[in-house]
């Protein structure tokens, strides 16, 4: 209320800084809140969290802006991908934005995330750059992987992200593996391995899992299920599509996964949970806009009815915006002006990245090894492309 | 796979590293090779006493026999069976960095199908030799994930045979992660596993998959053939920060010999020199280089002076070692027991043809193992193998 008068008031001097007033403004207000779950949480052996999350006013609009950065992001990625710019496979992200989101604000940087390819926006939550990120997509030597690893392999070793997998079900055991060092260490911290519907059904999962119930690993599988395998529904893959309740002995929670703030709190139980007790499983029911890569239109096994009913009854952004104008902490106009600054930024982003280089031709050959033994390896044409691996 | 466990967990009481003399557990020999022979090969070529010459130097990284003059041999050192210098190796290694640790199906409190983990257990507990449940995929994942975060993690197959199973794991997860993540994780494993045809364990326990491992790119692969190499080959995987593959063999576990006492690492990249000689260059690996060295004995009576290098390094070739061997020579033959098709033996084949063509007198020819799987009946299992006939009927066809 007193922000809306506010920039009412002085509505010509702060219209070109609406945005900064804002921020300032947000930047000294931590009001707490307290702010009911959408839908109550359902448990498998364990008992549910509270329904009631607390938060703070700067806290919601941060979700808000990650948000819509990531959905900016993936948007554009989009349009590049479209525009040729990005070859291969890009699997996108949005519509999911909250497990994201809400998973970072619950964890630190000492705790482990681990996902599939559908890594961008995780990669961005975990502390990743916009430069970085399109310069990846794009192939470019400044990219967060060299150029080398493309749209399913984002890495970032300072922030605990292990990426950015290709195979479906692969980074399951991997995750474990993760959990198991941080107890090795004696790091109290946890891992959130990522994985979707589809990747459920692989055995390793089950593999992986009864190892970290056998050694108590800080480990939290977290099933993001949009419902959809690529192509296959739900129901046509799983008998039982209860993926909370597979783990069978380890317990489990399902989620809203497009309700950020649900998606802290499981964050947090599961977080304590596992570090006194061991594994636990995380279902997010969350959806995704986009079909299951660019070059699936994602309406041949879905109707576009079900796609637009979601973004307009579910969207996590949409949702946060609601509870923004509710608490009164922004109004409708700031948040649209602070959906702009994000626009100018990714399209800035993206026309840095479009000027970034391509990869020296001798990146080839670097790190295939850590330390090199003058190996020699070469192309087709002998004369052509021969090097000493470095 | 049962005969041979239930053979050497039944066979001896050994908690030192000293072997006992007196019981002999060699089982005995279907391919003819008595222990008494392989003695001969090992004093024979002075690899072992050459190489305790070394013994100036605390740490010894160069481990290749090639001088076969021996000053006085110190006569220091301790005899021990091939499976426990691979203990003795990974034991150094785990005193040494508390971030190894060893993950297998039975390492731990039954002690390894083949012993070679024995007592580590119960030395530095269960978190770091772990029992893992049977599920190759997914503990050889977790090995790779622990890696990302900087714990080395040795990682056993019971077999290597049972590695296939997390063929997607090492391929892609282990080798490709330091590239594709742009140099940010290094991987440090070591897979490790016995393979080779044993005696009459069947087809799907009697398998060699160097060749199907070989083009991942990312990896190394070594061999180990003898204690002593062992034992180096094993300190040195583990010290090293790429995924090292190594590879022993189910029939070389009970082989003695005499080791230094003192701590030395082998070269991961470099092949051995075990019999200079002057007609014809015998290449070789793991398990093959004792039928080689046994048809040596023949060809030596026959008049021939083969040189016999045993390779070690499957990936990369040590085309350093064998490139100067085939100057000298002129003639390969390459011995190993792989698969003919796509086997170490034809990638070495295309290599030297392909570096060394104009030292050649003669085209390389290549022994390996049938395509087929090993059958059960153990003289068809023989003639899956290459037998120490053929590679003398072989030599002598080559040196025409």
């Amino acid at each position: 209320m007193a922000l809306s008068r506010l920039s009412s008031r002085a509505k010509p001097l702060l219209q070109p800084l609406a945005f900064t007033a804002l921020r300032r403004h947000i930047s000294t207000d931590n009001t707490p809140l307290t702010i009911e779950t959408t839908l109550p949480f359902t448990s498998h052996l364990c008992e549910s969290p509270s329904r009631t999350v607390e938060t703070t006013s700067s806290e919601l609009l941060s979700f808000f802006h990650d948000m819509a950065l990531m959905r900016r992001m993936e948007i554009a990625a989009d349009s590049l991908y479209k525009a040729k710019l990005i070859r291969g496979f890009c699997h996108l992200y949005d519509g999911q934005e909250a497990v994201a989101i809400g998973m970072e604000s619950a964890i630190t940087k000492k705790d482990a995330i681990i996902t599939s390819y559908r890594d961008h926006c995780t990669f961005l939550g975990r502390g990743g750059k916009l430069i970085d990120a399109f310069s990846e997509l794009m192939g470019r030597k400044t990219g967060c992987s060299n150029g080398k690893g493309g749209s399913m392999h984002f890495y970032k070793k300072d922030a605990s992200f292990y990426g950015g997998h290709g195979i479906v079900g692969a980074q399951v055991p991997l995750g474990c593996g993760l959990a198991f060092a941080q107890k090795y260490g004696k790091e109290e911290a946890v891992t959130f391995t990522l994985y979707g519907d589809g990747a459920a059904n692989q055995g390793q999962l089950f593999e992986a899992l009864n190892i970290a119930a056998l050694w108590d690993l800080p480990a939290i599988l977290v099933c993001e299920n949009n419902h959809y395998g690529m192509g296959t529904a739900e129901w046509r893959s799983a008998k039982s599509p209860a993926y909370f309740k597979r783990g069978d002995y380890v317990p489990g929670l399902k989620v809203d996964g497009m309700d950020a703030l649900a998606v802290k709190q499981a964050c947090k139980f599961a977080k304590e949970h596992a570090l006194k007790h061991g594994p636990i499983i995380l279902e997010m029911d969350t959806y995704r806009y986009h079909g299951h890569s660019m070059s699936d239109p994602g309406s041949t096994y879905r109707t576009r009815g079900e796609i637009s009913e979601v973004r307009q009854v579910r969207d996590p952004i949409d949702r946060v915006r609601k509870l923004i104008i509710s608490h009164d902490i922004a109004t409708e106009k700031e948040l649209k002006d602070m959906e702009k600054e994000v626009r100018k930024e990714v399209d800035a982003a993206v026309a840095q990245a479009k000027e970034s280089p391509i990869p020296d031709p001798s990146e080839l050959f670097t790190n295939i090894y850590v330390k090199g033994f003058g190996a020699e390896s070469f192309g087709a044409d002998r004369k052509e492309l021969r090097a000493t691996l470095p | 796979m049962s005969a041979i466990i239930h053979g050497a967990g039944a066979a001896t009481t050994l908690s030192t590293f000293k072997s006992i003399d007196s019981k002999k557990l060699v089982a005995p020999s279907r391919t003819n090779l008595p222990v008494r022979s392989k003695r001969f090969i090992v004093a024979g070529s002075d690899s072992s006493n050459g190489l305790s010459v070394r013994q100036s130097q605390k740490l010894i990284p160069n481990a290749v026999a090639t001088k076969a003059d021996t000053s006085a041999t110190t006569g220091t050192g301790h005899e021990l069976l091939l499976f426990e210098a691979l203990q003795e190796g990974l034991e150094e290694e785990m005193d040494r960095d508390p971030h190894v640790c060893v993950m297998g199906e039975d390492v731990g409190h039954y002690g390894g199908s083949y012993k070679v983990t024995k007592g580590l257990a119960d030395k530095f507990g269960d978190l770091r030799v772990l029992d893992t449940p049977i599920c190759e995929n997914a503990f050889t994942g977790m090995g790779i994930g622990a890696a990302m975060t900087g714990l080395r993690p040795v990682i056993e197959g019971m077999n290597m045979g049972f590695l296939l199973l997390a063929f997607n794991q090492i391929s892609n997860n282990c080798g490709m992660l330091h590239y594709t993540s742009g140099g940010q994780f290094t991987i440090p494993v070591v897979i490790r596993g016995p393979g080779g045809v044993g005696r009459q364990l069947g087809a799907e326990h009697s398998q060699r998959l160097e060749s199907y491992f070989q083009s991942i790119p990312g990896i190394q692969m070594v061999a180990c053939s003898t204690p002593y190499n062992a034992k180096g080959l094993m300190k040195a995987a583990i010290r090293s920060e790429n995924p090292v593959i190594l590879f022993e063999h189910v029939l070389l576990y009970n082989l003695k010999e005499k080791i230094p006492d003192e701590e030395y690492i082998c070269n991961l990249e470099e092949a051995e020199m075990v019999r200079p000689g002057e007609h014809i260059t015998i290449l070789t690996y793991s398990r093959m280089r004792y039928h080689v060295m046994q048809a040596a004995k023949t060809l030596v009576n026959k008049g021939y002076d083969p040189e016999v290098i045993d390779i070690r390094s499957l990936k990369p070739f040590d085309l350093y070692t064998i490139g100067n061997s085939v100057k000298k020579t002129h003639r390969v033959l390459i011995v190993e027991e792989c698969m003919r098709t796509g086997g170490i033996g034809a990638s070495l084949t295309a290599a030297i043809n392909e570096n060394f063509h104009d030292y050649l007198d003669a085209p390389v020819m290549c022994l390996s193992s049938q395509d087929v799987p090993t059958p059960y009946a153990g003289t068809l299992e023989e003639w899956t193998v290459v037998q120490p006939a053929q590679i003398v009927t072989a030599v002598e066809q080559l040196c025409q």
